[in-house]
């Protein structure tokens, strides 16, 4: 994998599109073939499904975890540990994964001068199949307000089009349509596109060049059950 | 019915009412429902509807009262402490005979209690959400697909009843992700309502909607006919799943999210060779009473499990009335079951019977 490998990668998004998912995933890949990984939780706005939940894996895998007092407290109001100004002066691989929307974005405001002079990319996670009557406008325009609150700009998109364990490569096909249309839009790149495993490994549509390259990934956020 | 796509229940939850012709909400913020109304204050503006954020939840409820007394489809939604404020308003409007569909994803209790999933407001919602001698149709989903379908449900049942209905959910169904799809249906059928007190224009007398009675005589007259439809409901509206009962000696009985991790043990146990089944109760009142019934002959025995220290299980008990064992486990204050804990509980009254 070329993108996030060695730097600061910043995933944002429109809640519910699989931030989460996606950075648990990269953060496991990026350790496995030997990088040092952090991967910080800098959601502090939802308190159900959130990075900090799946740390048993990550830390499993060798991952260093930063995320918010929070979970597993008795904290109703989150706070931002010292650890998650480090963050930003470690060494290989950090992920910070946001929360939803500019809501969820702001936190990562306050932390914009830490990032200057900085080798990092900020990546804009969209999924077609995440909301009633999505259309790339709209999808485009959670960007601009996800830019505004954070004072960063993105400088690629990552489609994550799915329907979790019902994905087919009808809804994969559309969703590089969707994510095509949604770059164009914004006038930035589809860095990746994500696949669930056994889909991206028979996958038959002939994918293109414009949509990034093929990450596969494993449902791990969510329930079990 | 439309293309699937992923919603978080809560989401589900406001987006049928609005597919249900409701376009009154009231409510008041609090975690784990925060998706529904923040999904109410973007969309109902952009439809000619109302999101109102009343000032407390008993100002809401009773907006809902109001609205519903005019004849329109109203819905408040909450978690457990703000039910337990809105329980007078739900006493009223349950004595003043008007619908209403009154959601709760239930969190950890009692008091402030946690923001994690429960199951702990089973008694609440089926023997005492306020005072008097009343009940409300309770519904429980246990997928993002049957919080979507339910929402709709509630609203005609309400009307057909002219009594209010709850969604029984919790945090974890209300926060959790799944595909669901919409019908494919024109305006939703909303029937007549001549009781509603929306102005009479000097062609009827006027329509009161009120719970207050003076004659001890008439109040009891007008609770006495209410129990005879209550008796209608419980014959004819009682709802739930079956899964692998037939031949099962262990019954589990679980609803919402218990269910589903209940599922997945009766599964394991399946394929340890034991014979394990599920009943799972759609509607909570009317109780399905039928479906735990046409278990009893051949069970050997009953397992209640809930996200709560046992309250469910007191129902299943009346049902059972002695003929075979119930038993219970649970986990409460916001903690899910895993289905190894269930599977273990199952082995170990498969176990016991050897």
């Amino acid at each position: 994998m070329k993108i996030i490998s060695n730097r600061i990668s910043i995933i944002c998004g429109h809640y519910g599109t699989g931030k989460t998912n996606l950075a648990v995933n990269l953060a496991r890949d990026h350790a496995r073939q030997g990088e040092k990984v952090t991967i910080v939780d800098m959601d502090i706005v939802n308190p159900y499904f959130r990075t900090s939940d799946y740390r048993k894996i990550l830390e499993d895998e060798g991952i260093e975890v930063i995320a918010p007092v929070f979970g597993a407290t008795n904290l109703d109001l989150p706070s931002l540990p010292a650890a998650m100004y480090l963050a930003f002066e470690k060494e290989g691989t950090v992920i910070f994964d946001l929360g939803g929307d500019d809501v969820g974005s702001t936190v990562m405001g306050r932390f914009r001068e830490k990032l200057e002079g900085k080798d990092y990319e900020m990546l804009y996670v969209i999924n077609k199949y995440r909301d009633l009557d999505c259309d790339p406008t709209e999808t485009a325009q959670i960007l601009k307000e996800i830019e505004a609150v954070t004072k960063l700009k993105a400088t690629g998109i990552i489609n994550n089009t799915n329907l979790m364990y019902e994905t087919t490569e009808e809804h994969i096909e559309k969703g590089m349509e969707y994510a095509r249309e949604t770059a164009q839009i914004l006038g930035l790149p589809v860095v990746a596109t994500v696949i669930r495993r056994d889909i991206a490994s028979n996958l038959k549509v002939d994918a293109g060049s414009d949509i990034g390259e093929i990450i596969p990934v494993d449902i791990i956020a969510g329930p079990s059950f | 019915m439309s293309e699937k796509v992923l919603m978080k229940g809560n989401e589900a939850l406001a987006e049928a009412a609005i597919q249900a012709g409701c376009r009154l909400f009231f409510g008041y913020p609090i975690t784990p429902q925060t998706e529904l109304s923040a999904y109410m204050s973007k969309k109902m503006p952009k439809i000619g509807g109302l999101f109102l954020q009343a000032e407390s939840e008993l100002a809401a409820i009773n907006m809902v009262l109001g609205a519903s007394a005019a004849g329109k489809r109203a819905m408040t939604s909450s978690s457990s402490p703000g039910i337990s404020l809105k329980s007078e308003g739900i006493s009223y409007i349950a004595g003043s005979d008007v619908p209403a569909v009154i959601i709760n994803v239930q969190r950890g209790g009692p008091g402030l209690g946690s923001i994690q999933p429960s199951q702990a407001d089973y008694w609440q919602a089926t023997k005492a959400t306020g005072h008097g001698d009343f009940q409300l149709i309770v519904l429980a989903p246990s997928t993002v697909q049957e919080m979507a379908d339910f929402v709709g449900q509630a609203f005609d049942l309400g009307d057909k009843y002219r009594m209010p209905v709850m969604i029984l959910s919790d945090g974890m169904l209300g926060q959790m992700m799944e595909p669901v799809s919409f019908p494919d249906k024109g305006e939703p059928v909303i029937p007549d309502r001549p009781w509603a007190a929306c102005g009479h224009g000097g062609k009827r007398p006027h329509n009161i909607v009120n719970s207050l009675y003076i004659e001890a005589k008439d109040l009891e007259k007008t609770v006495v006919e209410r129990f005879k439809k209550y008796d209608i409901i419980k014959k004819e509206e009682q709802r739930a799943e079956s899964y692998l009962t037939e031949d099962a000696d262990i019954v589990i009985v679980a609803y919402g999210a218990s269910s589903r991790v209940a599922r997945s043990a009766v599964n394991s146990a399946r394929a340890l060779g034991i014979k394990a089944g599920l009943v799972r109760p759609i509607t909570l009142w009317p109780f399905p009473t039928d479906a735990i019934e046409a278990t009893v002959s051949t069970a050997k025995k009953y397992l209640t499990v809930e996200m709560s220290m046992g309250q469910m299980v007191d129902d299943v008990k009346l049902v059972v009335n002695g003929r075979k064992p119930v038993s219970f486990f649970g986990r409460t204050g916001g903690v899910i079951p895993t289905p190894g804990e269930i599977l273990e509980e199952i082995k170990k009254l498969n176990g016991e019977e050897r």
